[in-house]
């Protein structure tokens, strides 16, 4: 008995690969046209995520990362053991808090301005502008920035405070403004941009709500606080869970070409802290590990997060 | 009530004013600067309307040797790197577009644990490195060339193309990859240029790929000669021999005018699809 159904099993698996077979040679223009994307993502995705071994490893360049000798966890004991990696997240948490307090909320706010102008020509003309600072570069970013930030005459921003009689100052160079002063500068490049995807989920909003809203006596803070918000909220939750995977993630750029020795007390974060370590003092294990430790929090904030929002509303989770 | 109403829109418009001014000032002012002369500079730093006109550092600039040949060495990454990502991302989401492919779950989830973990600086720099294309344009073109988000935009959009056109096709007897080239991309000019824009500001603004894996002065890109010039404020542009009276501020204002005009050229040709695009492929992902 146990014989013939382990027969039967063969063949049955015997057909469906036949079968799937088939099918592939059957489409084969469809897998052919996959294959590009496909090793591409092994070699520059998941090779990488191989390359993960290097944190317990003693990497050797000569002999590679697989017949290097393994060192276990000694990167990841000298990383929690360090004063740096506590200041670090510090940082990083810290620019996370600033950022989902008043980077988050700009385009959500600015979308909702923009969707009460009934001037079309007004409202075109501002959306143009307010998304031209996306196609700038960082690097462009943080000259404007020390720019109107510079204590000089040639400085907008003292220009104007010396108008009121305040001494100039560089902001740049002062530990408890810098972290202020990247997530502004953030929000001048991206807010803007960011409408875009809230616009969208914004025309979206079925116009006779808002009839039967006026018919109701409904006034305009009512309607945008019982229809437009709740309209907009699966994109928020979204936008915010995304977000929120990314706490430990600051970019590099940003704050990397706005530091400087005096501020870096409250401006390393882990992306900065990565590139000294790892390319700058060839320390590829422990910066490895380093980074292995933030994509790790990520990644289980993100899955995480997704599943608390999940039993909240299937509409505002990402899977 | 009538006048309550009129008061919150007399805030909005005034908000959105400021918000629109404090946008564009600072670009206005750097413009005005690099075409004006030094001395009226110095009078008014803060000038929006260029004043006496002068368009020596200009020359100067598209004189400079290294500043031609980082230009060149951008403008060779963003196209190049644009046609790769978009060979990549269209290729990968079109099979995906359909709906009965076996193996699409896998392929879908491959692509999705991408954009929520990856391997970190230093494996990627190692890989980069083991592949030998350190210091080679190359290495701003391959590495980060396709975004797992991005293909499933465009795999949305794909997917709300008509079936029917493709099943007409399928009955004339046309391959999948005739059905794709000539039917499926010819239908998605939205998509393609949106996605085009966004893979081509990505590439020519990218400081941190440069800053890893260029050290040679001959592959510099724009924006690391931008950080020297702009941030360093690097004598560099003194150990030319061809360096002039032009005082260093219209030098840098001139510099970063002709590296942002080029990108800000392409966003009004694209603004009509980028809106279009964004929204069929958010609103289904």
């Amino acid at each position: 008995m146990g014989k013939f159904l382990k027969v039967d099993n063969n063949l049955f698996h015997e057909r469906q690969k036949e079968s799937f077979l088939k099918y592939v040679l059957g489409n084969k223009w469809l897998y052919i046209l996959l294959a590009p994307g496909m090793i591409y993502l092994i070699i520059f995705h998941y090779v990488p995520i191989y390359g993960i071994l290097i944190a317990f490893k003693e990497l050797n360049v000569v002999k590679g990362i697989w017949e290097s000798p393994w060192i276990g966890l000694q990167n990841f004991n000298y990383l929690f053991n360090s004063e740096a990696f506590y200041s670090i997240l510090k940082n990083s948490l810290g620019f996370s808090f600033l950022r989902l307090l008043l980077g988050f909320p700009a385009p959500i706010i600015l979308a909702l301005m923009l969707n009460e102008v009934r001037s079309i020509a007004f409202k075109r003309s501002v959306q143009t502008i307010i998304y031209i600072p996306h196609f700038i570069s960082w690097v462009v970013v943080a000259g404007i920035v020390s720019n109107v930030l510079a204590p000089t005459s040639q400085g907008v921003l003292n220009s104007i405070l010396g108008v009121f009689g305040v001494q100039p100052v560089n902001l740049l160079i002062k530990p408890e403004y810098f972290r202020q002063v990247v997530i502004s500068a953030e929000i001048w490049k991206q807010a803007g941009w960011g409408t875009i995807i809230y616009l969208a989920a914004l025309s979206g909003i079925d116009p006779n709500l808002y009839e039967a809203a006026i018919v109701d006596g409904a006034n305009r803070l009512k309607m945008i606080w019982h229809i437009t918000l709740p309209g907009i909220m699966s994109t928020i939750i979204v936008l915010l869970i995304l977000r929120l995977g990314r706490i430990l993630s600051n970019g590099f750029e940003q704050i990397f070409l706005l530091y400087s020795p005096m501020v870096y007390n409250v401006a390393d974060v882990f992306e900065t802290y990565t590139y000294r370590v790892g390319l700058q003092e060839g320390n590829f294990g422990y910066a490895t590990a380093v980074g292995l430790f933030q994509s790790i929090v990520g990644f289980i904030l993100i899955v995480g997060s997704n599943k608390f929002s999940k039993r909240g509303n299937k509409e505002g989770s990402l899977w | 009530m009538k006048k309550k109403l009129d008061f919150v829109n007399v805030i909005i418009y005034l908000l959105l004013t400021v918000i629109t001014i404090v946008t564009i000032y600072p670009l206005l002012n750097l413009l005005a600067v690099s075409l004006s002369e030094h001395s009226a500079y110095v009078m008014n730093p803060l000038m929006v309307i260029p004043d006496r006109i002068n368009l020596l550092p200009y020359k100067w600039v598209f004189s400079h040797p290294l500043i031609l040949s980082s230009y060149k060495n951008t403008l060779i990454v963003t196209f190049v790197g644009t046609f790769f990502s978009m060979f990549l991302t269209s290729t990968l989401a079109y099979p995906l577009s359909n709906r009965g492919l076996r193996g699409k779950g896998l392929f879908m989830k491959l692509i999705i644990f991408t954009m929520m973990f990856n391997g970190g600086l230093i494996p990627n720099f190692y890989l980069v490195r083991s592949l030998g294309l350190l210091d080679k344009l190359w290495a701003l073109i391959i590495p980060g060339s396709m975004s797992g988000f991005y293909v499933i935009l465009m795999k949305n959009f794909f997917e709300s193309i008509p079936g029917s056109l493709k099943e007409a096709a399928k009955i004339d007897g046309a391959s999948e990859m005739f059905i794709f080239a000539r039917i499926v991309i010819p239908l998605s000019a939205p998509i393609l240029s949106t996605l085009s824009l966004f893979y081509a500001v990505l590439r020519w603004n990218s400081f941190f790929n440069a800053i890893v894996y260029i050290r040679d002065r001959g592959k510099w890109t724009l924006q690391l000669l931008l950080r020297e010039i702009v941030i360093i404020s690097n004598p560099l542009l003194n150990d030319d021999t061809s360096i002039s009276d032009i005082p260093p501020e219209n030098i840098k204002y001139a510099v970063i005018i002709v590296a942002i005009v080029p990108i800000l050229c392409l966003y009004p040709f694209l603004q009509k699809y980028f809106v279009k695009g964004i929204m069929v492929g958010a609103v289904k992902g």
